[in-house]
């Protein structure tokens, strides 16, 4: 019966009375909770045999792995369509790395596809009309037009050097049309044949590379659609290899992006990648919240299924982006129109009452009427300023509103209110770390404690830290859950929670004494496994509830059935 | 020398030698930094008889980057009413941003704006400013 909530067994030893006393308060749920594991067993593919219920089965890629990935989808187009690397890899890129389409549609019209690529020149026939509004654009890029090449079957042509080769040719009192300097002998082109000076290109892919983080370079030409390949971009960039570098990370970004499966680290300047197969679909994620560390660092802890770069657990991640999004936008001040003022019943401009007497004329239609009854001034005959219609139906209706927008209002900064001193709590716990190292020196010195044995204290504020956190989110996900026994539960795992990890902190934070300090580390390991326990209920139980469809929201949530 | 000034200096000879296209004109042009140039829609639109006047700012990274333009807004010019152009004078266009290719240059520039305000056929209305209530007494 226990078994399910003997995860942590190492750390059984400070097991206390009120493990056993909670443990019989879920003995309901052990059932289906063996069922779910069963079925959970069947789905893991790596042994990773202590995966809990809320947790996500992941790998972390470094960059050199994605790339080999990369370079075995580069070298098997290469090898059906018999074109060079480089060539392939554009191609891949221009069809968001979708394998089977661009195989498809290469069958299909394979110089279209390269022509929309940016590999291949459009065919010359149909004269390419005249850019719109050019027709007194610089004259000096005039000249160079001239020379096309036709080169519709030329991508199939096999050694093709020219391709990937920079065009670099000894200047014959040619000018760069970018930069006017006549000093300058060296000129590359792609096979748009537009020359423009060696150092014109380097400066221009840098600032493309570096300030926009563009990993296409097309032609520096207007309108020409020629993309620079690999090569051309490594000889341009020439010995600037930081630049280099970072086209190739670029590569790999916009790889990761095109392929459902995979997820780049968020964190800044962190080039891993986690792959997730199992929160690849939208749909997965109503039944989980996929969390996952990359493999860089332990702290870079992100959502796989969303933007929120921390974790959000136990809410699912369209739930949690509403909660932020209500406490980020003005949707509150759209409470506060609701709460304190009234539309013309006439024109319906918003109009707020400052001071005055019932009598109201609308500025904008000259609309008389009550602000009371929002009935017709007219109709008031001779009740002057006191109307006797108060209890009249629309004026029953417009009093409820307005009620009912107030208790909303309160309701919103109840659930606001925890939500927000969690988080201020847990910035405060991280203030209590450094405080805590103090305090664990200060141990050492005056206890016989060794090193090993005062880390209880890191663990202790690890913990409070991580369970806040929980704690947190339960507040934004209790917001919006239906009411009904489902939610009072939840709310008692949440109180649970709540009140024991109110207790750890005390703890942590009392003053040390020499002669108490057994005891103080007793209670403190024995509080953090409670603790600790506490949280591992709280999201196994909204983990199991999602699998389950057991929660059911008050609005209507993305991808849940409504209620 | 930047590559920025070399090139202003090429098109401001070129803009010297061949003159600039009908209804714009060079203001001034007194060093690689900052030039003025008025554009006039020619021809019967809701611009009939208005004159602009366009700044250009260069960073030492022209062309490679674009340059900043914008409408200028003082006691003797004002911005076109246009849904592309704010009262401030800023102006939304691709070229001066993602569309920006080295190639293009000062004049092309102010004839691609001077097109967009050409191809406005309706002067946009001006919002009415917001209605407050009031109380009688």
């Amino acid at each position: 019966m226990s078994s399910d909530y003997e995860i942590s067994d190492d750390e059984n030893e400070y097991y206390d009375e009120e493990d056993d006393e909670m443990e019989v308060d879920y003995d309901d749920g052990s059932a289906s909770e063996i069922e779910v594991d069963a079925f959970g067993d069947d789905f893991k593919v790596a042994p990773r045999s202590e995966r809990k219920l809320y947790e996500v089965d992941y790998t972390s890629l470094s960059q050199p792995e994605i790339e080999k990935i990369m370079q075995t989808d580069v070298d098997h187009i290469s090898g059906i369509f018999g074109v060079e690397p480089a060539v392939a890899a554009q191609l891949l890129r221009h069809m968001n790395w979708n394998k089977e389409r661009l195989i498809e549609k290469y069958m299909d019209n394979a110089s279209s596809v390269a022509v929309a690529a940016g590999v291949e020149l459009p065919p010359r026939e149909p004269t390419p009309p005249p850019p719109k509004a050019s027709s007194s654009r610089l004259s000096s890029t005039g000249p160079q037009r001239t020379t096309r090449r036709t080169t519709a079957e030329n991508l199939k042509s096999s050694p093709k050097s020219k391709r990937a080769t920079p065009l670099v040719e000894e200047s014959k009192e040619f000018v760069c049309p970018i930069c006017f300097d006549d000093t300058q002998t060296e000129f590359m082109s792609l096979i748009c044949e537009h020359k423009f000076c060696a150092s014109c290109w380097k400066e221009y892919i840098t600032s493309k590379v570096r300030t926009e983080a563009e990993c296409k370079i097309a032609c520096m030409a207007e309108d020409c659609n020629i993309v620079a390949l690999d090569p051309f971009v490594e000889k341009a960039l020439g010995d600037d290899r930081e630049t280099w570098t970072r086209y190739q990370e670029l590569l790999v970004r916009q790889f990761v992006s095109c392929i459902p499966h995979l997820k780049f680290c968020p964190y800044p300047s962190c080039t891993h990648t986690v792959s997730c197969p199992s929160a690849a679909t939208k749909s997965s994620l109503i039944t989980m919240v996929p969390i996952v560390t990359c493999g860089a660092s332990n702290t870079h802890v992100f959502c796989f299924g969303c933007p929120i770069d921390t974790d959000h657990r136990p809410v699912v991640c369209a739930v949690a982006k509403m909660w932020l999004q209500k406490c980020r936008d003005d949707s509150e001040t759209a409470n506060w129109i609701k709460s304190n003022t009234k539309e013309c019943s006439k024109c319906q401009s918003t109009i707020e009452k400052n001071g005055g007497c019932n009598h109201m004329t609308c500025k904008k239609c000259k609309y008389e009427f009550c602000w009371v009854c929002m009935g017709p001034w007219t109709e008031h005959g001779t009740s002057w300023y006191s109307c006797n219609r108060y209890e009249e139906k629309n004026s029953v209706d417009a009093r409820d509103a307005q009620t009912k927008s107030r208790a909303s209002l309160e309701r919103y900064l109840h659930y606001y209110n925890r939500w927000a001193n969690h988080e201020q709590s847990a910035k405060l716990s991280m203030e209590l770390y450094t405080k805590t190292e103090k305090k664990m020196d200060e141990m050492q010195v005056t206890s016989e404690l060794t090193w090993i044995q005062v880390q209880f204290m890191k663990k202790a504020v690890d913990v409070v830290f991580r369970c806040r956190m929980t704690l947190k989110w339960t507040y934004a996900m209790a917001y919006y859950l239906a009411s009904g026994n489902e939610k009072e539960l939840f709310e008692d795992n949440q109180r649970d929670l709540e009140r024991a990890v109110e207790e750890l902190s005390e703890l942590i934070e009392a003053p040390i004494d020499p002669e108490t300090i057994m005891t103080l580390r007793q209670k403190v390991t024995d509080k953090t496994v409670y603790v600790q326990k506490r949280n591992e209920i709280m999201l196994e139980d909204t983990a199991k509830g999602y699998l389950e469809g057991r929660w059911k929201w008050n609005v209507t949530v993305e991808g849940f059935d409504s209620a | 020398m930047a590559v920025s000034t070399r090139r202003l200096q090429k098109e401001l000879a070129d803009i010297k030698r061949d003159g600039t296209p009908v209804g714009i004109t060079l203001l001034s042009a007194e060093d690689f930094a900052t030039w003025y140039l008025s554009v006039e829609v020619l021809g019967n639109t809701v611009y009939e008889g208005e004159k602009f006047a366009l700044k250009f700012r260069f960073d030492g990274q022209y062309p490679i980057s674009a340059p900043a333009v914008q409408f200028v807004v003082d006691d003797t010019y004002q911005a076109p009413v246009h849904p592309h152009v704010y009262s401030n004078g800023h102006i939304c266009a691709s070229i001066l941003g993602s569309e920006w290719s080295p190639v293009l240059s000062v004049v092309s520039v102010c004839v691609t704006i001077q097109s967009m305000l050409a191809s406005c056929k309706v002067r946009p209305a001006i919002p009415y400013p917001r209605v407050r209530g009031r109380s009688e007494h």
